[in-house]
């Protein structure tokens, strides 16, 4: 996958600054040299401070405000434990594991400010295997510091996985599924410490909001959805990647710098507990939730792929609507049995030349189906297939009379 | 209205559908058997019968909450 900054008048170029051309990490020493020492003098007060007035929300997809999150640890009796979210396990999501292979260093430096933020004594980075190694290299090249320890956690290429009760689960020797009932992981998370969990991306921005402060970060963004935000573009794109994009810039402008298909169909934005939303919605939306909400979207993990004329977006969606009841954690019957009975209907759709499905049920157990689970699993799914009754209308017309699929293109959503 | 209200945990909850058949007026089963419980706090005409159905639930993921504790608190990164 590769990583480029999409350029404009003037550089919305952070986190991905001084990548290198040959796909190697940055090293100590350039990380060093681009954004100088981490500036770990600043006192913990001081930091929340910072990251507070900067504005800076949770990158992982939920955009909680960081800062409440560091606060809901700052004043544990028990020394608190920073986990370090780099578990993305969204398919068609790439820009976490972009950030720890390209600029690991940032990531890191982000780790140890948020522990000294919170009081911390121990980070934990998870990730997936494929960035590893990198993780390991980079922590063997920066000096340790003094009263905080850093481990490396390999965590399953699982969706779910990410989910940050599921993480911590996991972390503590259980098993990769969310819990329902208190404590939350703020309360009791690691080692039965409190545990403030922040994705990788969200603590690249906060190395910078600390060394640069609050007004720097809000020189980009909108004065309600500051800075900028990692995108992973893919689908019917010239160059597929990784993008840094301010929020609030127009998708169309990335569109047109990705090389996007002109004619394409729609754009799903958000990733797979996304929304698809029509090819012209996506010339005129700017990336910011305030701009999405108006068309039912939201940004969530900031995946977007671009639909092609060739390819149906029913059967994308009945792709993913399985894809998405097989990663059930599999805890909670209406996710189990609802998920997989949307995905048969789905399916119903677009098997036969006549649609098999009944519309009423089908969009019964959508309604049904939402905010029935532990975690958002089943919500997210619900969102997408909405969408895609909405924004595929005349194709899902099309199916229900049996006047055949013209999309028979490859599919564009990745489902593993 | 009391200033109680039904909550199930789902991870408990196996769908043996007693508490629906015990207060239907507040619970509908699923197309599978799993509650759906309907929104906001309890009216007190009900308030015996949801606590009958809490008494029969026989894995404990039926509960009345006191609407302003035990909100749950959920979030993601």
């Amino acid at each position: 996958m590769s990583a480029g900054a999409a350029s404009s008048e003037r550089s919305t170029t952070r986190l991905l600054a001084g990548l290198r051309s040959d796909g190697h990490a940055v090293t100590m020493a350039a990380h060093a040299q681009l954004w100088g020492p981490i500036p770990l003098e600043l006192r913990p007060d001081e930091l929340r401070a910072r990251v507070a007035a900067s504005g800076l929300t949770g990158r992982g997809g939920a955009g909680f405000p960081t800062a409440a999150k560091l606060e809901s640890v700052a004043g544990s009796r028990l020394r608190p434990v920073v986990l370090a979210n780099g578990a993305e396990g969204e398919p068609p999501s790439g820009k976490d594991k972009a950030l720890l292979a390209y600029v690991p260093q940032l990531v890191l430096d982000g780790a140890l400010l948020a522990a000294r933020a919170v009081g911390a004594d121990r980070v934990v980075l998870a990730t997936t295997s494929t960035v590893h190694a990198t993780v390991v290299r980079a922590l063997a090249e920066r000096p340790r510091v003094k009263r905080i320890s850093v481990e490396a956690a390999v965590v399953p290429d699982r969706f779910v996985t990410g989910e940050e009760t599921a993480l911590v689960h996991l972390l503590n020797g259980g098993p990769a599924v969310p819990t329902y009932t208190p404590p939350r992981p703020y309360e009791r998370g690691i080692g039965d410490a409190p545990t403030v969990v922040l994705n990788v991306e969200t603590l690249a921005h906060l190395a910078l909001v600390a060394r640069f402060g609050p007004g720097w970060f809000r020189a980009l963004g909108t004065a309600e959805e500051p800075g900028t935000a990692l995108v992973t573009l893919s689908g019917a794109v010239r160059e597929p990647g990784v993008y840094e994009i301010e929020l609030g810039s127009p998708l169309g402008r990335l569109l047109d710098q990705a090389g996007a298909d002109a004619t394409a169909q729609a754009c799903l934005v958000g990733g797979y507990f996304g929304t698809w939303i029509s090819a012209a919605d996506a010339r005129s939306v700017a990336l910011s939730n305030a701009a999405l909400s108006r068309v039912g979207a939201a940004l969530g993990a900031r995946a977007i792929v671009v639909l092609p004329q060739a390819s149906c977006g029913i059967v994308e969606t009945a792709r993913v609507a399985r894809y998405l009841s097989d990663e059930s954690a599999g805890q909670c019957g209406p996710c189990v049995n609802g998920l997989a009975a949307i995905a048969t209907s789905l399916e119903g759709l677009v098997r036969r030349p006549r649609a098999t499905t009944n519309m009423d049920v089908l969009r019964r157990r959508l309604l049904q189906v939402a905010g029935r689970g532990a975690c958002r699993h089943p919500d997210g799914a619900v969102t997408l297939v909405a969408s895609a009754l909405r924004v595929f209308s005349d194709e899902l017309e099309r199916h229900l009379r049996g006047r055949g699929c013209q999309r028979q293109g490859h599919p564009v959503l990745p489902v593993p | 209205m009391s200033d109680l209200v039904l909550r199930v945990n789902p991870i408990l909850c196996d769908g043996r559908g007693l508490c629906a058949e015990l207060l239907p007026e507040w619970i509908e089963p699923d197309e599978w058997g799993y509650p759906i419980i309907a929104e906001g706090p309890l009216p007190r005409s009900l308030e015996a019968h949801a606590r009958r159905a809490v008494e029969a639930c026989p894995v404990v993921a039926l509960r009345l909450e006191r609407v302003a504790a035990g909100q749950s608190s959920r979030r993601g990164t």
